[in-house]
């Protein structure tokens, strides 16, 4: 009856514990393929476009679950669902601009299985690449998106390194503008790496988007009280209000003092191929008011240095226009 | 053509003379003697509808796939096989996801419920069921058990939703007839909040 089925074989563990699943992952290494929710993994070996000769699933690792209070903030399991995540009062109440995030991811199915580890990890979504077309980013040397005829519309503006294609994840920016620590684990014990240099460009890695290499985890995700309670902002524009990946969004947490921004800081997704601090805002904003005259003042500030393709020049005022509604305090 | 050969009972025949020859797979795990021990059984007890079933299932078999043709539960649909669609909504231990994206062995320990196992003993439809009836929800009834598990997810956690807190939760479902206020009427009156 496999012909009514089109996943290929392979072989399945389960581990519970940590070092276990480190273990079977060094064996396997780059034959194995990580588990949690698994939203972005059955689409790549359904379509063979990737394959792998065992999949872990994580998801009975109990160490890797829930949402706990820490000395300094919180530490999110990486087996936490983006559902669990909209849900959970600290977050709701502390850091809910990771909450409005995680509750624009796909749809409520998807959301109900896949964690926050796996929003993060999640690949890239150029459809040539998807394809399994033999592109940078798939270890050939074209690019079947930056061309002349190429369907780029939803593909970088930023800091293109022959691959053009975006991060696809919701989470991802507002993890980078809460100044979140990931946590990862191999056999050689454990590294804490800021979110900010978790996720990794084409110019430094074509075929990674972060720093997770074969035999790591992720396994949780930290998140320091520096922006708790702070003014968030949060909106992701889509074709589509469910399913849809982002045309851009935008995060950003603001620390006002008397309606002056004494800090902030504004991270845009889907602009580049990891989530993009704008900086140059952030040091323009600094002591002015979080009000209209303040988001007029930016002008294209934002997108000054963008370099488009062929059909994505429309995220250029879609992304400063949305730092306007950030500063302004209102959509 | 036989006339009392209907597609669903072809289905079910080719499902049942299946079953016999699905155990001979059992004889293939032992390739691939270098790998790591402690691999997944493929025998398993799953849980559906409130029984117990005895199952042969592949390493990499999907829920969806096992429903369907190894259990004979023909009410989850395939539509995408991608988790795009929906069709295949069925609920595990009460939350909605997509059968066609979960392995079966994630959910070996769970309580699964299909379609199937909504209606009452006596034949009572759920009133999730009587509630899309009433309000002709289904147009060409494809997506409509998909449909009816997101709605049964939604009220047994919101019993009581907004129209809008609705919206949201079938907003994993796509109706390519475009019935979607036809159901959104059928969950506010299975939820009591339209007579």
């Amino acid at each position: 009856m496999s012909s009514h089925d089109v996943m290929p074989e392979m072989s399945l563990y389960q581990p519970v514990r940590v070092e276990d699943a480190i273990g079977i992952a060094n064996q396997f290494a780059d034959r194995g393929w990580l588990v949690g929710g698994g939203q972005d993994t059955y689409g790549w070996l359904k379509d063979r476009a990737k394959s792998a000769d065992a999949l872990i699933d994580l998801k009975g690792i109990e160490s890797m679950r829930g949402v706990k209070e820490t000395a300094d903030g919180i530490e999110i399991g990486a087996l936490v669902t983006l559902t669990e995540i909209t849900k959970d009062p600290i977050i709701a109440q502390r850091y809910p601009l990771l909450a409005q995030a995680a509750g624009r991811v796909a749809s409520p199915q998807i959301r109900n299985v896949g964690t926050i580890a796996g929003n993060v990890s999640q690949d890239v979504r150029c459809w040539y690449y998807r394809r399994g077309l033999n592109c940078y980013r798939a270890g050939g040397n074209l690019c079947y998106a930056d061309t002349p005829e190429g369907m780029n519309r939803e593909h970088a503006i930023f800091n293109a390194s022959r691959c053009v294609a975006v991060t696809p994840s919701d989470t991802g920016p507002a993890l980078v503008a809460l100044e979140a620590q990931m946590v990862i684990n191999n056999a050689s014990g454990q590294r804490v790496v800021s979110a900010e240099e978790f996720f990794v460009g084409p110019n430094l890695d074509i075929q990674n988007t972060t720093v997770l290499r074969p035999g790591d985890i992720l396994t949780a995700v930290r998140i320091p009280s520096k922006w708790a309670n702070a003014q968030f902002y949060f909106e992701k524009v889509a074709d589509r209000n469910a399913w849809d990946f982002a045309l851009v969004s935008l995060s950003a947490v603001m620390r006002v003092n008397n309606g002056v921004i004494e800090d902030s800081r504004i991270v845009a997704g889907a602009v580049q191929a990891t989530p993009r601090r704008l900086t140059e805002v952030e040091q323009a904003v600094r002591g002015k008011a979080r009000n209209d005259s303040t988001a007029d003042s930016i002008g294209d500030l934002a997108s000054r240095t963008a370099n488009p393709l062929n059909y994505n020049h429309f995220k250029m005022p879609l992304m400063d226009n949305l730092v306007k509604r950030a500063l302004r305090g209102q959509a | 053509m036989n006339p009392k050969l209907t597609r669903r009972r072809f289905i079910k025949g080719v499902i049942a003379s299946s079953a016999a020859a699905a155990s001979t797979s059992l004889w293939y795990s032992a390739i691939g003697a270098d790998r790591p021990a402690g691999a997944v059984e493929r025998l398993l007890s799953l849980n559906v509808n409130g029984q117990t079933r005895r199952v042969d299932v592949a390493p990499q078999e999907t829920l969806a796939h096992t429903l369907r043709y190894k259990l004979g539960l023909t009410g989850t649909k395939l539509g995408c096989n991608r988790g795009e669609c929906g069709a295949c909504t069925v609920l595990a231990d009460d939350v909605n996801i997509y059968a066609c994206s979960t392995l079966t062995h994630e959910v070996s320990n769970k309580a699964v419920m299909t379609v199937e196992g909504l209606r009452a003993a006596d034949g009572t439809l759920h009133p999730v069921q009587a509630a899309f009836v009433q309000e002709l929800s289904p147009a060409c009834g494809f997506c409509t058990s998909g449909q009816v598990m997101s709605a049964v997810a939604l009220l047994k956690s919101n019993p009581r939703p907004t129209r809008e807190e609705a919206r949201q939760a079938m907003s994993g479902n796509l109706c390519r007839c475009g019935a979607y206020d036809h159901y959104l009427n059928g969950v506010m009156r299975a939820s009591g909040q339209l007579s």
